[in-house]
């Protein structure tokens, strides 16, 4: 087990490349499609009639779920779960492929200036909210 | 794709709050919204590396480099989504990820240390993401005029520069109007008239 008090990593070599401890959790994957899951992208839990393989869900992948009940931004749930963004990401596409996860379509294309009538609304809402 | 096109999300619009460590970043995104952790990423630090808001963690392995993140809900129709870019320049790879599909930025300057917005304003200037330069008042007096501050920064003529108080919800938030209005006049050209003045 590692500690602070532990500085000889012999089993680590360059070509180890960085250990985090938390993507332990995710078999040592690391950001698979950022564009998938965007931070402001929203996800919701499927139903569960709709997965096809719970069996092979983690703890880890069940909190994502439980987070995601309702439609729910990537910032938001990876606050929440108190996982890593780059984490949440791995499971999420996890979750994904199992069916257990939607990806909602945004209500403005990435890349896009939202309509002139939302500006103005945000505006007024900033202003008076 | 397994998108759900028949629920309707609320627009999600991201705004970047840029600017040198302690120009009072974390002070706004605060301010003018609720304010969430958001862990992005546990990355290895070296024993030696030095740090300026992580003083006491050096002897750790690993650093999770934490955000702010902010939201302002607009209604049911609109979200606002406040990132405060990490302020350390060994972060940076942390950027091209949170620009994308931004609205634009806020970069905040401290007239005591105008240079420290300098990478922030190429940053936004190189992708042409709309963005504002908020010079931060918190000390309670300006060290320059908005023209200095213009100059200093060599900004083009059509970039907004206004003076705020980070600690200020009020404040903070007419930024993100002149932020916001920046990006209409941007996007409308002519046709641009300004919310909540006549004609």
């Amino acid at each position: 087990m590692h500690t602070d008090h532990d500085d000889a990593h012999e089993w680590l070599d360059a070509e180890a490349g960085p250990l985090v401890r938390s993507y332990a959790v995710t078999g040592g994957r690391a950001r698979p499609g950022a564009g998938l899951f965007d931070l402001v992208t929203y996800v919701v839990a499927a139903p569960a009639g709709q997965r096809r393989n719970a069996v092979h869900l983690q703890p880890e992948h069940r909190a994502i779920l439980e987070h995601a009940r309702e439609p729910i931004s990537v910032a938001e749930l990876t606050s929440r779960a108190g996982f890593a963004l780059g984490v949440v990401r791995v499971l999420l596409a996890d979750l994904l492929d199992e069916g257990a996860v939607i990806r909602m379509a945004p209500a403005v294309a990435p890349g896009h200036v939202p309509d002139d009538d939302i500006l103005q609304a945000v505006i007024l809402g900033l202003r008076h909210a | 794709m397994r998108d759900d096109r028949a629920r309707s999300v609320p627009t999600a619009i991201k705004i970047l709050v840029a600017g040198g460590f302690g120009a009072g970043k974390t002070t706004m995104v605060g301010t003018v919204s609720e304010i969430l952790p958001l862990h992005t990423e546990e990355v290895l630090t070296s024993a030696s590396a030095h740090s300026d808001d992580l003083s006491g963690v050096e002897a750790k392995r690993t650093t999770t480099v934490t955000m702010d993140f902010g939201r302002i809900t607009i209604g049911d129709s609109a979200v606002l989504y406040l990132f405060g870019t990490p302020g350390q320049d060994r972060f940076w790879f942390l950027w091209d990820e949170l620009a994308i599909g931004a609205l634009g930025a806020v970069v905040l300057a401290d007239t005591r240390r105008l240079a420290d917005s300098f990478p922030s304003i190429d940053y936004f200037e190189r992708r042409r993401i709309p963005f504002v330069v908020a010079v931060n008042c918190f000390h309670g007096h300006q060290q320059f005029e908005i023209p200095a501050v213009r100059n200093a920064l060599s900004l083009d003529p059509d970039v907004p520069v206004v003076l705020t108080d980070a600690r200020d919800r009020k404040s903070g938030r007419e930024v993100l109007v002149t932020l916001i209005e920046h990006v209409r006049a941007i996007t409308l050209g002519q046709a641009h008239t300004v919310v909540g003045t006549p004609g």
